[in-house]
């Protein structure tokens, strides 16, 4: 089986409880190198839950998780070090948070938020570590004479762009993101999905996005995943969920959405 | 000529000849017994036993004498002394609920069995200076002055009965952790936590639990009940094999009662705070037990962000004697960090200036540099 | 108290002075980690040295011949208070001579005079922990250690030189040690890190309050933290000493009036007043005495 064809990462009948309150139930799921995946529902639906738990950040009451590592060898993410995991999650993946402050040192220049994953894996030359840092500032589109500056001088979409920068400069293979797009305005929200779309392209990643914006979920997506209640309600792709939904909430969800 | 500074050991002993003089004051007035401030200075000789983790009056009395009153420097005293105590194992756990009351107050009842007993207390007295202060104590008081000999059950536990609280936790395989033979390590359990409160400054868990009481970290609390009085410390030696009563101690206790939280195996029931003190200390005991709730947020699955809920922020900065050694240790020699940083300073402004096109500014020598050449 | 205590040598009790020697040794073994302990209430406040003196009570025997020095000076009040106590409590040979020392305990500075084979440099440490800093948690800092987490310490650096152009640390300089553990030197200045690279020395570091014994065998690899294009660089001082001339010794700067006039001294007083045979006479203060 080629690697396009064993998923990246998938779950299965993962469940987390919180007491006795739902948080996600039985909840399988694949996502491949090269496609994003959209977690999609209202809040409380279960989808940060699913992303905290496939990016390791909470445990499972019940169920797992699996990646394919670099080697090409799937192991149980659960199973790992705590090293190991937290290795991945400096190197082979990336996170995207809602609130750029949690992405972000904030009082860290950007340049040194972007050079960090870089010293953390060794890289010992500052004008390297700089040089390296202009060119990704670049590619996310912040003027290279921002450099230096403090992330609190950022506007909203440059944080999250920063945080883009910050996580791709380790080539990670895998790109979690929680509601990137929350709190934008929409011309700065379009930027933003070009941005992942030619990344996305450029370097093959996987990108599971968690939002509740039915829009943005159609311009980036591949395939969607629809929870409500903690449970997967419907998947399929993208266009064909949104245009011809079959599950009564998902026909909601669309016929609600006031974009259309 | 400079001469390089000598004499250091010389003014030590001319500083401690003036402490001892500064610590008798004007010497027409008569000099303060050890006897006096056991017995009229009681509240700070409580506090002081209590933050120092020795309970011995006399001790404690004559720490605040030699400390000049400053209770934090009487607690390192006696705190340091304990340190040279040869250790010879650990008490029984005391049972307050046989202790003798001499004061007994729950706000979440008016009326409970044992009823609610005042005893010697600030409480309800008007906060004014009093001319002919101390007044003389009446030789006949109204208040009863004998304890209450018969055991008075916990408010706590009658609310036990109905299951209405969680139980308190019982005695597990693992042994009590203790503060005062092994360094403290994050996470740590309620066991030493609860120890670190105990000798914890009453000053900063106040400020800590009225932090918590305005909206950081709520826990909704009751007094259950504040209890104090007499009970028995019984030790059993291994070699006896049997328990031999040592005497009684003075301890004040304090149990909240708080917001209730169930789980996916419980109902929902009121959780418990607990604090404990040496001597007659309430306002450190309702602190503690404030603070112990507080503390317990993560592990009884609350959200825990503020200071007072932070287990390594409490315990790391709660202990006055490591506190106001670190704070006071400002008033050592620093000179040579000092100067590495006055160096570092010159360098930077004469590069900041050099790089505006102006000259050095005419009172800076430059002595040091980093082998680059700034002018 | 009825009866005056009697202290054991050295202050400590000897099943304490046990558990602290474990800790030593723990410390050697894996250099540059720092070893949890349990940190006895001293005679002095905590942030006062109680961890080099828990360090040296424990080390201490009956034949040592102790110097204790503070900014690099045997007379400067800390270091005359803790010579003191181990006079008292110990009754052991003193020295103001680093020459003749075989345990020397210090605060802030490493001797100028080259350490020898069987001497013990003992350091007070007041944050042992290189982190801190920048990352309050000890459960996080204790992590980064374990998986050699060290990145952070890096963008430090980094920031340092994007805002200012230099490394902006002077003292407590953060070093690698032997490519494992990044360590905390104790604040002594910058000028001293490459003292500690390859000692013939033993050094202890010792944190009272923060509950740590960090250790360096003898001939340890200790590397100061730096970029390949922004390498680490030693102060120096451009003029020399101006009691007994030497240049390559960490200067104290003196205001001697005050219009402005300073002069620069050695900050270690040992080294100076050796370098400087001519002016002992008349000096009036301690030179190499010994008390019993």
């Amino acid at each position: 089986m080629s690697t396009a064809e064993v998923p990246l990462i998938s779950a299965a009948g993962l469940t987390k409880f919180y007491g006795v309150r739902v948080g996600c139930l039985d909840v399988d799921l694949e996502a491949y190198a090269g496609e994003v995946l959209a977690v999609v529902g209202e809040s409380g639906s279960g989808k940060s839950t699913l992303l905290s738990l496939l990016s390791t950040q909470l445990r499972p009451t019940r169920g797992s998780v699996h990646f394919r590592m670099r080697d090409a060898l799937v192991r149980d993410l659960f199973q790992l070090e705590e090293a190991q995991r937290r290795l991945l999650s400096r190197t082979d993946w990336g996170f995207v948070h809602q609130d750029a402050r949690l992405g972000l040192r904030m009082n860290v220049s950007a340049g040194g938020n972007v050079g960090e994953r870089l010293m953390a894996v060794g890289w010992r030359n500052y004008a390297s570590i700089r040089r390296e840092a202009r060119l990704w500032l670049a590619r996310v589109e912040i003027d290279g004479d921002r450099i230096d500056d403090l992330p609190t001088t950022f506007s909203g979409g440059m944080r999250q762009r920063l945080q883009i920068a910050k996580n791709m400069v380790s080539a990670p293979r895998l790109i979690f993101m929680d509601e990137p797009t929350g709190g934008l305005d929409v011309s700065v929200q379009a930027r933003l999905i070009d941005l992942m779309r030619g990344l996305v392209a450029d370097h093959g990643l996987a990108v599971i996005i968690v939002t509740h914006d039915l829009a943005v979920a159609r311009l980036l997506s591949h395939r969607i995943i629809v929870m409500r209640y903690g449970r997967v309600i419907e998947t399929g792709l993208t266009d064909q969920v949104l245009d011809d939904p079959r599950e009564p909430y998902t026909q909601l969800l669309v016929a609600s959405d006031l974009r259309g | 000529m400079y001469v390089a500074v000598k004499g250091g050991e010389a003014a030590i002993a001319a500083a401690h000849e003036l402490l001892a003089r500064e610590r008798r004051g004007d010497p027409s007035i008569p000099e303060i017994s050890v006897e006096q401030v056991r017995e009229q200075l009681t509240l700070a000789v409580n506090r002081v036993m209590c933050e120092a983790s020795l309970y011995d009056p006399d001790l404690a009395a004559q720490a605040v004498l030699q400390a000049r009153g400053d209770l934090i420097e009487a607690i390192f005293l006696l705190r340091a002394y304990r340190t040279t105590l040869p250790r010879l194992g650990y008490a029984q756990p005391v049972d307050t609920g046989a202790m003798q009351l001499r004061r007994r107050i729950s706000a979440t009842y008016k009326d409970l069995p044992g009823g609610q007993l005042l005893g010697p207390t600030f409480d309800y007295t008007h906060r004014l200076f009093d001319p002919g202060s101390p007044a003389p104590a009446p030789s006949e008081p109204r208040g009863r002055v004998q304890p209450v000999a018969e055991p008075t059950p916990h408010v706590t536990v009658l609310l036990d009965r109905e299951g209405l609280i969680e139980a308190n936790a019982t005695a597990d395989a693992k042994p009590v952790g203790d503060i005062t033979r092994d360094p403290l390590a994050f996470p740590a359990d309620r066991d030493v936590r609860l120890q670190g409160l105990a000798r914890a400054d009453e000053g900063f868990l106040l400020g800590l639990a009225y932090s918590t009481q305005r909206g950081y970290g709520r826990t909704h609390p009751f007094a259950g009940e504040i209890r104090m009085g007499e009970v028995e410390v019984a030790f059993t030696p291994e070699e006896l094999g049997f328990e031999v009563p040592l005497g009684r101690i003075t301890l004040t206790e304090c149990e909240m009662v708080n917001q209730f939280s169930g789980s996916a195996h419980a109902p929902p029931q009121f959780t418990r705070g607990y604090g404990l003190a040496f001597g007659h200390s309430e306002r450190k005991a309702m602190v503690m037990a404030l603070l112990d709730r507080a503390l317990r947020s993560q592990d009884l699955g609350q959200a825990a962000k503020t200071p007072a809920q932070d287990p390594e922020f409490v315990l790391s900065h709660c202990d006055n004697v490591q506190a106001s050694g670190f704070v006071e240790h400002l008033k050592l020699p620093h000179y040579v960090d000092f100067q590495a940083e006055l160096a570092l300073l010159r360098q930077l402004r004469a590069e900041w200036l050099l790089a505006r096109g102006a000259t050095c500014e005419a009172s800076e020598p430059a002595p040091d540099s980093d082998g680059e050449a700034a002018r | 108290m009825s009866t005056p205590p009697v202290y054991n040598f050295a202050y400590l009790d000897e099943q304490t002075k046990r558990t602290i020697r474990r800790a030593i040794l723990k410390a050697i073994a894996i250099p540059g980690y720092q070893v949890p302990f349990p940190s006895r209430e001293m005679p002095m406040p905590f942030g006062w040295g109680t961890g080099g003196v828990q360090v040296t009570a424990s080390i201490l025997g009956p034949n040592d011949v102790l110097k204790v020095i503070d900014q690099g000076a045997d007379d400067t009040t800390n270091a005359v208070s803790i010579r003191h106590f181990f006079a008292r409590t110990a009754a052991i040979a003193t020295t103001t001579r680093t020459s003749e020392a075989t345990i020397i305990q210090t605060r802030h500075r490493i001797p100028e005079t080259p350490l020898k084979d069987g001497q013990i440099l003992v350091y007070q440490v007041p944050i042992p922990e290189p982190l801190r800093f920048l990352e309050p948690r000890e459960t996080e800092t204790r992590q980064m250690h374990a998986l050699a987490d060290y990145g952070l310490m890096h963008v430090k650096l980094y920031e340092d030189i994007a805002r200012h152009g230099h490394i902006a640390t002077t003292y407590a300089y953060p070093v690698m040690v032997d490519q494992r553990y990044l360590m905390d030197p104790s604040p002594t200045p910058k000028f001293d890190n490459p003292k500690m690279h390859m000692s013939p020395a033993l050094q202890l570091f010792g944190a009272g309050r923060e509950q740590r014994i960090y250790a360096l065998p003898p001939y340890t690899r200790v590397l100061s933290l730096d970029f390949e294009d922004h390498p680490f660089e030693r102060t120096r001082f451009t003029a020399p000493c101006a009691l007994c001339g030497a240049t390559d010794a960490y200067l104290d700067e003196v205001v001697t009036d005050d219009r402005g006039g300073r002069m620069f001294v050695c900050s270690d007083t040992d080294y100076c007043e050796r370098r400087r045979p001519a002016r002992q006479a008349g000096d009036g203060g301690e030179r190499g005495h010994e008390h019993r």
